[in-house]
């Protein structure tokens, strides 16, 4: 690539870096080069966004009618699927999935919430009284 | 303690570089550092799914490249992992109080100086830690521009991230440097060079080296039935990984071409110069796909003679690119 076609479009790396880029001089050898973003790429990462945000709210809505529990959701919000969760929590992934129901997660002890509010980095209320808003 | 912060395209290269510079060794750069581990791959995992896309690396796996560039240069690293996380964070303020500065693996979700957008659970970044204060700890991460700072308990969360590459905790420094001469350059790169042939032509079966760009192509082409959502995720994951912060743009080949140029300073050979023409040029070509790839999840480009259109140019790249590392191994480097 060269220096003069290296992108500088608005990205979400606006605000925090910008990122150092391998590009040829005029005269063909190498230097770097910080850029601001390319448009192509950011479309790929909103893309991806986009489909998690639809995926939470979907999540937003079983919590809402009562099909899941706030833990489903708060593990869909942290980014998170079944295996990453089981990683943080220590649970295995079946136990986990029984704390999706809202039959089961009403019955859980301090404690286990306790452990998945810590995860989530939100508190034990905000965990219970989530109600899909 | 005084750290003067480097900044790299790519995090592991970036700690390499700003260890070793701090002990004074100011030969190392980034593409040597990426040579000399035999940075550049490409491998396509299938079964494993990655954000409802694929699992593809245009790199070697996280670690190897710092493995082999230490050990190619005589440098002992001083590692250790750890089972508590209170010991863990203990150890790092010990060396920080002996003025080390801290090589550590880091879970991204948990590092709050990046944008949200860029915040998944990747757990094998590296970051250097070089000091502290009352609020937290000193950050020279080398994909930012500047240093930052990560407060205590996110910093605890990040070594002690959990999933798929955990780093339990995972730091590492020098422990010894002796002199780097340009005789083990040299060496190095020669080497370096032979394990990335290696790894690009030798390995059996269809999915890692040239032969997956292939078997990547093979799938883009197939992926119009999956329909548009479903391609478009597939198509954005390719481009993440090849062309994300970190990369150096193009799937790390421009990166791989700086290389071969600053290996032609050390080994008096001119040949080289031609093979880094040729990898700049497959660099080109990845971001032409890319360029194609985004105007199918833009939803401009929707006819299965556009999926064809990617699937010939990653042919292509596989071409190019079994051209280069063919090449070099004709080279007999010595």
């Amino acid at each position: 690539m060269k220096k003069s076609d290296l992108p500088q479009d608005k990205s979400a790396l606006e605000n925090f870096t910008k990122e150092l880029c391998y590009v040829q001089n005029e005269d063909g050898t190498y230097s770097t080069e910080l850029s601001q973003g390319w448009d192509v790429k950011k479309a790929a990462l909103d893309n991806a966004w986009e489909d998690i945000n639809d995926q939470l709210e979907l999540a937003k809505e079983e919590v809402k009618n009562g099909t899941k529990s706030p833990i489903y959701y708060f593990m869909l919000k942290s980014l998170m699927d079944l295996q990453i969760l089981s990683a943080y929590s220590g649970f295995m992934k079946f136990k986990i999935k029984r704390h999706f129901k809202p039959k089961n997660f009403a019955k859980l002890n301090d404690q286990t919430l306790n452990k998945y509010a810590t995860i989530f980095e939100i508190s034990v209320e905000e965990l219970k009284e989530y109600k899909g808003e | 303690m005084e750290f003067k912060h480097v900044q790299t395209a790519h995090c592991e290269n970036g700690v390499i570089v700003g260890l070793l510079k701090h002990q004074g060794v100011n030969k190392i750069t980034e593409p040597l550092a990426f040579g000399l581990g035999s940075g550049l791959f490409y491998i396509h995992i299938p079964f494993l799914k990655i954000q409802g896309g694929p699992a593809i690396a245009f790199r070697s796996m996280p670690g190897s490249i710092f493995k082999r560039t230490c050990k190619t240069l005589n440098i002992e690293m001083n590692r250790k992992k750890f089972n508590d996380p209170k010991k863990g964070e203990q150890y790092l303020n010990k060396k920080l109080a002996e003025n080390i500065p801290v090589g550590c693996q880091a879970g991204v979700f948990h590092l709050d100086y990046f944008a949200d957008e860029y915040r998944f659970h990747f757990n094998a970044h590296n970051l250097i830690v070089y000091g502290r204060n009352e609020t937290g700890y000193l950050v020279s991460d080398p994909v930012m521009e500047d240093v930052t700072t990560l407060s205590y308990d996110k910093m605890e969360r990040a070594r002690f991230a959990k999933g798929a590459l955990a780093p339990k905790g995972h730091l590492y420094y020098p422990s010894k440097v002796n002199e780097i001469t340009d005789a083990m350059i040299r060496n190095g790169i020669v080497k370096g060079i032979k394990h990335n042939v290696r790894d690009m032509l030798d390995i059996p079966g269809k999915l890692a080296g040239v032969k997956g760009i292939g078997y990547t192509a093979g799938k883009v082409r197939k992926l119009r039935e999956k329909g548009q959502k479903e391609a478009g995720l597939y198509l954005g994951q390719i481009i993440r990984m090849q062309e994300e912060i970190g990369t150096g743009g193009g799937g790390f080949r421009f990166l791989y071409a700086a290389f071969l140029e600053e290996a032609v300073a050390y080994m008096h050979d001119d040949r080289l110069l031609a093979f880094s023409e040729k990898i700049t040029k497959a660099g080109d070509l990845w971001r032409d796909s890319a360029v194609q790839m985004a105007g199918v999840y833009k939803g401009r480009l929707t006819a299965q003679s556009d999926y064809d259109a990617i699937a010939d140019l990653m042919l292509e790249i596989k071409a190019k690119e079994f051209e280069v590392f063919s090449g070099l191994r004709k080279l007999k480097l010595k």
